[in-house]
């Protein structure tokens, strides 16, 4: 750590608000540190918990580790070179870093959802049924037909598409394409959805077309979601974590943060002012 | 917490300028008890009737402000400080109308009392009462303006002793009523009178409770003055 770090840790101290939940917790990073290569520490001694069938919104400034921290937790940072994760990250209490976790069947469990929407160059069908093919979620065609059309329905997107399951996931609009992930992501059951800007290139009505679809997961999934947009973390979150320079500064009831946080830089952060 | 340090500074300007309308708003409001009570006092008429004219101003503040504070919440979307801020303008005027109310309604007793020399005896009381009450509306309006929690939670206290010798009065005039009956009119506009002063205490104590609430984000409406102090 240089003389930089150390004042820095000063100022942030530890993280205020409530970074525990009541019970069990869906998933817990626990002292997280983040390195990019030797010299670049991206996340600081991360300690967040995600609850059961709550939202957990993470914000802060550009560049602050969000989308790190939400890689972690599905350890897609495994793929990128150089990146150490240290400390301890569990799904259900079990720690997920540990060398008998298989990250492909990790990543069933705690899906995740990109800023631009990705489809499969294959039909809507098909991308869809790509997980349970893979995890071979399924006896029979009939079954997988099932699974296609419930997880199309649940992410909102059956009756636009049911009749042109054959034809191109790309050729949906922006909305209809990041629905389709959505749909490609629950289809292999999960338990834990990682949102990063999910609605960031969608018009308002798409948007709300995605919250809703959060809400309803919600009862039956842990979400947490990376979003620039204060509004959106206001209106969907159950719970709040503000990050700032690979700290997590703040994490609290949504209701909290948006009314009244602890910490200044929350404060300045939300209500627009100069850090 | 300053109010102001938005990177935008068209955000800085309106809400300083939303400010700056309440504490004018303030002021009048303020001129207009200090009106009413000097007519009641004193006898003068002439300050009774502007006092029913300043009225009209008051009201037309009043919907101005909530106005603009709407605009400001449909589009600037405010959190943490600013929300507690605009929430509390909306409710500080709509404490400062009443108080122009009431202060109406001393007025219009003055009036009516002005003539009549039997309600001389509580005079001394009501001039207590006039006295605790002008300091509370004056000092809820400096706290508001410098957001001091700290004085307002005294002044927030002040209430008692308005309450008090409310109560006093009341007793008094009770009594009148018994043994004079052939003065139960202007004794009854004088109990007007006092219970009017004593909602202007209250609602000076409401503004110094928001003023709580912008700084702290606790509302401590409702809860005794001993268990607000305890934990701020
Ligand atoms: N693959 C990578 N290799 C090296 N450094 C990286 C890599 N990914 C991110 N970083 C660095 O880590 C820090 C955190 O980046 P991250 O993408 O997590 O931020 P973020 O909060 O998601 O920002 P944004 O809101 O812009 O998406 C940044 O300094 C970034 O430059
Ligand atoms: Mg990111």
């Amino acid at each position: 750590m240089n003389n930089n770090d150390i004042e820095l840790n000063q100022q942030l101290g530890k993280t205020v608000g409530n970074p525990l939940v009541d019970g069990i917790p869906r998933m817990s990073c626990q002292s997280v540190d983040v390195f990019y290569n030797q010299d670049l520490q991206a996340i600081f001694n991360v300690s967040v918990d995600l609850a059961k069938n709550q939202i957990l919104a993470m914000i802060g400034p550009s560049g602050c580790g969000k989308s790190t921290l939400l890689r972690c937790l599905n350890r897609m940072n495994d793929t990128i070179d150089g990146c150490i994760v240290t400390g301890k990250i569990y799904l259900d209490n079990e720690d997920i870093y540990t060398s008998n976790i298989d990250p492909v069947l990790l990543r069933a469990k705690v899906g995740m959802v990109f800023q631009k929407p990705n489809p499969f160059p294959k039909s809507i069908y098909d991308n869809v049924a790509y997980g349970p093919r893979l995890h071979g979620l399924m006896t029979n065609n009939s079954e997988l037909d099932d699974i296609v059309e419930e997880s199309l329905t649940k992410a909102g997107l059956w009756k636009e598409t049911k009749d042109r399951l054959n034809k191109p996931g790309t050729g949906l609009s922006g909305g209809q394409q990041q629905r389709l992930c959505i749909a490609r992501t629950i289809a292999v059951k999960p338990e834990v959805i990682l949102m990063d800007e999910p609605t960031s290139a969608l018009d308002p009505i798409a948007t709300a077309t995605i919250e809703e679809l959060m809400y309803e997961l919600k009862s039956s999934y842990t979400i947490a979601v990376v979003t620039h947009s204060m509004q959106q973390a206001a209106r969907i979150s159950d719970r709040c974590a503000y990050f700032h320079l690979g700290r997590l500064v703040e994490v609290n009831d949504t209701n909290i943060v948006f009314t009244n946080p602890e910490h200044g830089l929350t404060e300045n952060y939300i209500t627009g002012r100069f850090g | 917490m300053n109010i102001g340090q938005h990177i935008s500074q068209e955000y800085n300007d309106e809400l300083e300028d939303l400010r700056n309308r309440v504490l004018s708003m303030g002021r009048l409001v303020d001129q207009q008890f200090s009106d009413a009570s000097q007519a009641l006092l004193k006898g003068k008429i002439d300050l009774a009737q502007k006092v029913a004219k300043l009225d009209y101003k008051v009201n037309a503040m009043e919907v101005a402000i909530d106005e603009e504070c709407a605009q400001i919440i449909a589009r600037r979307q405010p959190a943490a400080i600013d929300l507690r801020n605009l929430f509390t303008v909306i409710k500080v005027v709509t404490d400062l109308e009443r108080i122009g109310d009431e202060s109406e309604k001393i007025a219009r007793f003055a009036s009516e009392l002005s003539t009549d020399t039997k309600s001389m005896n509580f005079y001394k009381s009501l001039k207590h009462m006039v006295s605790i009450a002008k300091a509370m509306l004056a000092d809820s309006l400096d706290c508001y303006a410098r957001l001091d929690s700290q004085k307002a939670l005294e002044i927030s206290r002040m209430d008692a002793e308005l309450d008090a010798e409310f109560e006093n009065l009341n007793r008094l005039l009770s009594t009148y009523l018994l043994e004079d009956t052939k003065n139960i009119e202007s004794t009854l506009k004088v109990t007007w009178c006092a219970r009017a002063i004593e909602r202007v205490g209250d609602h000076a104590k409401n503004i110094c409770e928001y003023v709580v609430y912008v700084v702290h984000g606790r509302d401590i409406r409702h809860i005794d003055d001993k268990s607000s102090q305890d934990d701020t």
